[in-house]
């Protein structure tokens, strides 16, 4: 039966009209009035993403819009299920409350002309906003394709926002691999589209066979988006990329950008062909993201500075998220399983987000305020900020798994998996990756606690608030262990044309 | 028809041969100038392809607007120290065995497709009278998935932004720094003058006849784009500096009418780009015309660089 | 084997020759040259789609075609994007170079 548009479902399409026309509106009206623009849209975009969650949550069945009356396959289709909306609300704090941080390095009332990264910086914020919404909601593969494309050009020139050669070569790097990303995914799209005649994602998932020019084009794309998420082995541009950029950049790059192409593998195999990836891809799958955990954890150890060290566990904690996979399988239906390894996956990638933009917002505080982020050196960060290095602290927590965090939740969830499917490998690199980032969370924090050589004064003031931007989503990361009281039942709010084919 | 077989056959080893040469050339001037060339073999390749709406845009993007960008940046690269790291023997062979398979598969997938291959042609073509158009592509960019199409041009403006971040930060709101010619009097000055009102009429015809026949905004754009950066580098008119006010309406114009008719839609039809019945062909034309202009600004500003000199006051 | 299926081979050749350009060219602007062989030989694939499609009477899918449209476009404002960023790279030091182990010298940032 084809899907009407639900009473919410306008919903869906402010979501992505209303970033853009600030993205419009801030070139015409220029420079100083951009981040006025931009401090009303993000919140409004928070409203809009809440509104969906919570239409969601009562009504229990997703929100579908069908773009210009046209019905697939012909036409596009957005759609929100619980995985869109979970990640929507977590998208648009995070950046809503980077753009609070953001204000201090970016002020664009400090001049009275149109300066350079200020414009840059908050137009850009707002495309990526855009540009996630879109990949959550978007119901067909070539829009999809279109979003990608949209954080790429977003999140690129973020990179290489001051201007240094380091960085500028970092964004190049970045910008190759990301084109590659999207080219694979590209190719693998049109077998799609040659061999079904449609790229809507609930018709594909109804229309799929498993034949060579499906598998082909299911490897291409994956290997694509894994470039673009940066999972081991194509992680080289990532630590240089987001250790580079201006801090409230890395937290937005670190947070966000990544789950955009990681959102996408979700909804390829966990929506489209879960019966295609078969016991030994999902173990290749898991073993890339052990890979991932170990090699990043490890060199995160051995890191001098904060920021890489920071960007590296970035490229280890993409490994976890990928061990849903084999842990998400399940061996009777030979199929993935929408149940609690998913649910567990994509808390992880919440609690990531948010732990992750405290972590970098703390450390560009640091950076700041010490004038380096030699980790050796830190000695009375501490005393001299306080909020921040507690804010450090407990995104650590989240990410170590602590209760009770969203980190602690998610990997319950996921040994609960582990342990319900006999995978015990895969839980004993979940652990083993707990260890690891206890590690050097407790490296940076006894650094910074320590006593300096000579007492330590601060560079620059470092505005109280931006502390409390950082503190608070530290907070939020740690709380969203809470979910489990209630909200995490809207994860497993899917389309019912796709729970059908899966029966 | 085994004679146009022949001539597929000799074409697509032409292609391969120069898209070889843009690989494997030692001088990256050799390369360039091979894939310009590469691009328009490509448009006759797009032509017997049957699709004439992707052989336009196949020659004047990736052919002229791609290869005028990488042409003028191997002549700035000259200056460069040479790079003389080059991957063992060894590396490079796994990598080649590596794209062979990455080809064959690719290769190997495409025969195996469904013969009675499922297809949205007839689909498109019972609804276009339905939306007012005669050109099937225009009927898929325009009016089903219009989306995709706004959402590109958001991504053209970003991209731009994106090369105007690149500059100092004492020349934001200057000029781009695209190489001018210096001497006056020459031919290229007699070309700009002759060239561009008869390009400009093509163009604007191209944007027009695209409802109905092969062409459209695109298509039009780019030729628009062209006549203007070849006024600019021929010193015929000034280059504009980022900062002003009619150049970024220009930018924005096109997707802005785009989204107002998309908003329109959810008030005069049934829902956000959607188009009254009956009316949908001259809200299309006016978002082609719209977006014509934004295309031509966006590509020349984008082959222009990012600006270099502060704006003279 | 018609005309189209030629067309269809030559772009996974293509995306064959494109994806050994970008990985082994050591300068970012060959590998640019690269990705956009490697962006047409996919496009080629979907050429190939779009004719074969053809149903009998239409000579061939336009959704594809759409498709090949928009992201010729979207891949040459990547380039756009790239050989600016080299550009602005050799400006800076030089040399247009993604090598990290050889230290970018700046050169007076202006």
């Amino acid at each position: 039966m084809p899907d009407a548009t639900t009473s919410g479902g306008i919903l869906l399409v402010f979501a992505i009209v209303l970033p853009v026309a600030g993205v419009l509106l801030s070139l015409v009206v220029g420079g100083r009035q951009v981040e006025r623009i931009a401090l009303i849209i993000l919140p409004c975009n928070l409203i809009l993403a809440s509104a969906i969650f919570f239409d969601l949550w009562q009504s229990g069945s997703q929100l579908i819009y069908i773009v210009g009356d046209w019905q697939p396959p012909l036409g596009i289709t957005l759609r929100a299920d619980g995985l869109s909306a979970a990640m929507m609300v977590t998208t648009a704090v995070i950046i809503c409350v980077v753009g609070v941080f953001a204000h201090a390095d970016f002020d664009t009332r400090a001049q009275p002309f149109e300066t350079r990264a200020p414009f840059v910086f908050w137009v850009l914020l707002m495309a990526i906003g855009c540009a996630m919404n879109m990949i959550f909601l978007g119901g067909d593969l070539f829009t999809l394709y279109v979003a990608l494309e949209l954080l790429t050009f977003a999140a690129v020139p973020l990179v290489s926002l001051d201007g240094r050669a380091e960085t500028i070569q970092a964004a190049l790097r970045y910008l190759l691999f990301a084109l590659l990303g999207s080219i694979l995914y590209l190719a693998g799209t049109a077998l799609l589209y040659g061999s079904y005649a449609t790229l809507d994602i609930v018709l594909l998932s109804q229309r799929l066979r498993v034949e060579t020019a499906t598998l082909v084009a299911a490897v291409l794309m994956t290997v694509g988006l894994f470039a673009k998420t940066a999972l081991f082995p194509l992680h080289l541009w990532l630590p240089a990329a987001h250790a580079g950029a201006p801090a409230s950049a890395s937290a937005v790059l670190s947070a966000v950008v990544v789950k955009g192409s990681f959102f996408l593998v979700v909804r390829l195999w966990f929506g489209v062909m879960p019966g295609l990836l078969g016991f030994d891809g999902a173990q290749l799958v898991g073993g890339l993201g052990a890979g991932a955990i170990i090699f990043g954890s490890v060199v995160a150890l051995r890191q001098k500075r904060l920021k890489l060290l920071i960007a590296y566990s970035t490229v280890a904690q993409i490994g976890y998220l990928f061990l849903m996979f084999p842990l998400a399988f399940d061996s009777v239906s030979a199929q993935l399983q929408s149940n609690g390894a998913l649910t567990g996956g994509m808390l992880l990638a919440m609690s990531h987000a948010t732990a992750k933009a405290a972590m970098f917002m703390a450390a560009g505080l640091i950076y700041a305020g010490l004038g380096h982020d030699r980790i050796a050196e830190l000695g009375g960060a501490a005393r001299a900020l306080p909020m921040t290095v507690f804010a450090f602290a407990i995104g650590g927590v989240c990410l170590i798994g602590l209760p009770p965090s969203g980190g602690f939740l998610a990997k319950w969830l996921l040994l609960d998996a582990a342990i319900a499917t006999g995978q015990w490998s895969w839980a004993m690199a979940l652990l083993a990756g707990g260890l690891f980032t206890a590690a050097y969370v407790f490296i940076v924090v006894s650094g910074a606690l320590g006593s300096p050589h000579e007492p330590l004064k601060l560079r620059v003031d470092v505005p109280k608030y931006q502390e409390a931007a950082a503190l608070t989503l530290a907070l939020l990361s740690l709380l969203l262990g809470l979910v489990a009281l209630g909200p995490i039942d809207v994860l497993q709010v899917r389309p019912e044309a796709m729970m059908a084919a899966l029966r | 028809m085994t004679s146009w077989f022949f001539a597929d056959a000799g074409l697509v080893l032409l292609v391969l041969a120069i898209g070889a040469s843009t690989v494997f050339a030692r001088q990256a001037f050799d390369a360039a100038i091979a894939f310009v060339v590469y691009g328009l073999l490509l448009a006759i390749a797009w032509v017997r392809l049957s699709a004439i709406d992707v052989a336009l845009t196949e020659a004047a993007i990736g052919g002229g607007m791609t290869g005028t960008l990488l042409l003028g940046a191997v002549a700035r690269l000259r200056s460069a120290e040479p790079n003389n790291t080059r991957l063992g023997l060894p590396v490079r062979l796994a990598t080649g065995f590596c794209c062979a398979l990455v080809a064959a598969g690719l290769a190997g997938a495409l025969p195996l497709l469904p013969e009675a291959i499922p297809t949205l042609a007839p689909a498109v073509m019972e609804n276009l009278t339905h939306a007012g158009l005669g050109n099937p592509v225009a009927g898929v960019l325009f009016a089903y998935r219009a989306l995709d199409t706004l959402l590109e041009k958001v991504v053209l403006l970003l991209a731009l932004l994106g090369v105007w971040s690149l500059a100092p930060n004492n020349a934001w709101n200057g000029i781009p720094g695209l190489r001018l010619y210096e001497r006056p009097n020459s031919t290229l000055t007699f070309l700009a003058q002759l060239l561009p009102p008869v390009g400009i009429v093509v163009g604007i015809y191209m944007c027009w006849v695209g409802a109905n026949d092969p062409g459209g905004a695109f298509q039009g754009g780019t030729i628009l784009a062209a006549m203007w950066l070849l006024v600019i580098i021929a010193r015929l008119e000034a280059v504009p500096s980022i900062g002003q006010l009619w150049l970024r309406i220009g930018l924005v114009l096109g997707p802005a009418v785009f989204l107002a008719v998309g908003l329109a839609g959810l008030v005069l039809a049934n829902g956000f780009l959607a188009y009254p019945p009956g009316y949908a062909k001259p809200f299309i034309v006016a978002i082609e015309f719209a977006l014509t202009i934004s295309i031509a600004a966006v590509l020349a500003m984008l082959a222009a660089g990012p600006p270099k000199q502060v704006q003279q006051q | 084997m018609s005309g189209a299926n030629l067309f269809g081979m030559c772009g996974a050749a293509l995306v064959g020759l494109g994806l050994y350009g970008l990985i082994t060219n050591p300068e970012p602007l060959r590998k640019i040259l690269a990705f956009n062989l490697l962006g047409s030989g996919v496009f080629l694939v979907f050429g190939l789609i779009s004719r074969r499609a053809a149903a009998a009477g239409f000579p061939g899918d336009p959704v594809p075609q759409a498709m090949v449209i928009t992201a010729i476009v979207v891949a040459f404002a990547a380039t756009a994007l790239a050989v600016a960023l080299v550009l602005r790279l050799l400006e800076q030091t030089g040399r247009a170079t993604l090598s990290a182990d050889n230290p970018v010298r700046e050169k007076g940032n202006p």
